[in-house]
């Protein structure tokens, strides 16, 4: 029977490492809607964040995140579904592409901090812009553009052989079947990806440290002209996000309420996050249904 | 173009209309083939540039790498500045294995459970949770660290605060756990059930299986679980930075504050002058990261040229 009592234990075992990760889970989730949501108001929302006294929002830094990801997407996404049409449909079976293959596994491992510092080189001190919108979009789509080609390729390659194959017999060419069948059909794939890639692209800080800045400027929110200074569309100004305010008031801030302002800024971050993940799935159930008509 | 449509020939149109596909064509392919050269400008940009700005310090500051590489001794703002970064990439790997050793067991062990044990459970509750915790920010981490773990530790010191290179560990095991065990759980549940049946075929208890069949059969993958993890605590820069304490001194217990190679780079990047031997100096141990990463890319192709099923 000693078997048996080793398989036991054994399940036992596991079975306590799944509670222990459960645990953790649970914890740390229950850790940052409790503290957080007590600290959310419309009016913490509302508020432009202060550098020395307490009581100050982070409407500046929400917009901010909010702005350099919809910038970063706004690039991200025609680029990286080109990228991934290439890879699925076009890609020759040769070096180059087995090349292309390794650039996209280096992009997507390099620690956010060394795409932050060639960002710096290249966006702020090359081009002279100094810390902009536009950079730290640009070293985002650097970190983010790998993770679009993927799920768009994965997404053009689980389309049915049949449609594609249908598609070419009637005489349509490659390029109009690319257009009109497969892209698509993929859509509720690439867009469930796309807006996943949008979570970590939200709670990104390290790359955004020295190409997007620790500032920003004083904003005039009904100044929508995008070339004035104080336009907060303009997209060469410095925009400190909410993730990076959120290590900036723990470690280099003085204000006398960091804690509390961090509280609330991961609540929003943890929460835009959970809306990110279940939009996706939501969505992509949602185009999927229409588009087959089950 | 359209215009003219009206006063052509039959043949006519069809000519220009596959003139005119035949171009769509061509341009379409461009425009896709462009997309894909951008990730080879992107990786090739990245290498040549940090390659230079890192090298700058050896060749045009005199730094000797030698010295950068193996001395303990940080000290860059003296009169006799020195610089060696031996604490900090010491620090790196510390964090980066107690870490793995931390989240590597408990992770496969949870992947175990949700694909062998519970799978119902496992896959309605667990892996949505875990992979909802893959995207949460780490700022997020390393400001629960800093506020529940920090003062936590301190309890357990004499002196100073409880910024330490267990916090540091602690946090980075919490931050890769979820990598781990999705990864390591995919590789599970992608194993064939004939092995499972053969094995439970020939009388083997579930322990038996798991040990002897599939655990063996599934290991090149959860090796790149756990190097994917490691590559990414190695990387991790604001949430450990919030709770090592940043010394630069080599730490000579868990207890004792440390640095690492991203948390010396994030605190003295803005503080430097751009140009100075200093900040040359931040950019060699970007470099280092860089090259840390290649690495693990390397061993992770390694590992997956060994992937057996």
């Amino acid at each position: 029977m000693n078997r048996k009592i080793t398989d036991k234990l054994a399940t036992g075992m596991f079975g306590l490492c799944a509670a222990i990760i459960a645990a953790i889970l649970v914890g740390l989730f229950s850790y940052i809607i409790i503290n957080g949501v007590s600290q959310l108001s419309f009016q913490f929302i509302t508020t432009k964040s202060s550098a020395i006294a307490a009581g100050g929002g982070i409407r500046d830094q929400l917009f901010n995140s909010f702005y350099i990801l919809f910038i970063t997407m706004l690039i991200t996404i025609p680029l990286g579904v080109g990228g991934g049409v290439f890879m699925a449909e076009y890609a020759p079976n040769n070096k180059v592409t087995d090349f292309i293959r390794t650039c996209i596994e280096v992009l997507s491992s390099l620690p956010s901090i060394v795409i932050g510092m060639f960002g710096l080189l290249m966006f702020v001190n090359l081009t002279g812009w100094g810390y902009t919108i536009i950079g730290g979009a640009l070293a985002l789509t650097v970190f983010n553009l790998p993770v679009m080609v993927r799920v768009t390729e994965d997404a053009i390659r689980s389309v049915p052989k049949d449609l594609k194959e249908a598609s070419l017999a009637l005489g349509v060419s490659r390029w109009h079947t690319v257009k009109t069948v497969l892209i698509p059909s993929a859509i509720p794939s690439i867009i469930t990806g796309a807006i996943l890639a949008s979570g970590r692209v939200f709670g990104e800080a390290a790359a955004l440290l020295f190409t997007a800045g620790l500032t920003t400027p004083r904003l005039n929110f009904t100044e929508w002209n995008p070339f004035s200074e104080t336009s907060p569309l303009n997209i060469f100004r410095p925009a400190e996000t909410l993730a990076v305010h959120i290590w900036n008031v723990n470690t280099q801030g003085m204000i006398p309420d960091a804690e509390a302002i961090a509280n609330g800024g991961s609540a929003v971050l943890v929460i835009s996050v959970l809306v990110f993940n279940l939009a996706a799935r939501w969505l992509g159930t949602m185009i999927y249904k229409k588009l087959t008509a089950n | 173009m359209i215009n003219n449509r009206e006063n052509m020939s039959v043949s006519e149109r069809l000519i220009s209309s596959r003139q005119n596909r035949q171009l769509d064509e061509v341009r379409g392919r461009m425009i896709v083939t462009a997309c894909a050269l951008i990730m080879i400008a992107a990786s090739v940009a990245i290498t040549i540039f940090l390659g230079v700005k890192g090298l700058q310090s050896f060749l045009v500051n005199g730094v000797s790498p030698i010295e950068f590489l193996t001395s303990l001794n940080w000290n860059p703002t003296d009169s006799d500045p020195k610089y060696g970064v031996l604490p900090f990439i010491f620090g790196s790997f510390a964090v980066t294995i107690l870490s793995a050793l931390i989240a590597a067991p408990l992770g496969i062990a949870g992947a175990i459970f949700m694909t062998e044990i519970a799978p119902n459970w496992g896959k309605k509750v667990l892996q949505p949770v875990i992979e909802l915790l893959v995207g949460i920010p780490s700022v997020v981490y390393g400001f629960i660290g800093l506020t529940v773990l920090v003062p936590f530790i301190a309890q357990f010191k004499s002196s100073g605060t409880g910024h330490s290179l267990l916090a540091g560990t602690i946090v980075l095991s919490v931050m890769i756990l979820p990598t781990i065990t999705s990864i390591s759980a995919d590789a599970m549940a992608s194993l064939p059930k004939s092995l499972r049946e053969g094995s439970y075929a020939l009388g083997a208890t579930r322990w038996q299986t798991i040990r002897k069949v599939l655990v063996p059969a599934a290991f090149p993958t959860l090796m790149t679980a756990v190097v994917l993890g490691m590559a990414r605590a190695f990387g991790e820069a604001l949430a450990v930075q919030m709770v090592i304490g940043n010394t630069r001194v080599l730490p000579e217990s868990p207890f004792d504050t440390a640095g690492t190679l991203t948390t010396i780079i994030t605190l003295n990047m803005g503080h430097t002058t751009y140009g100075s031997v200093e900040n040359n100096t931040l950019w060699s141990m970007g470099l280092v990261l860089l090259v840390m990463s290649f690495l693990f890319i390397l061993l992770i192709r390694y590992l997956s040229s060994r992937r057996k099923v």
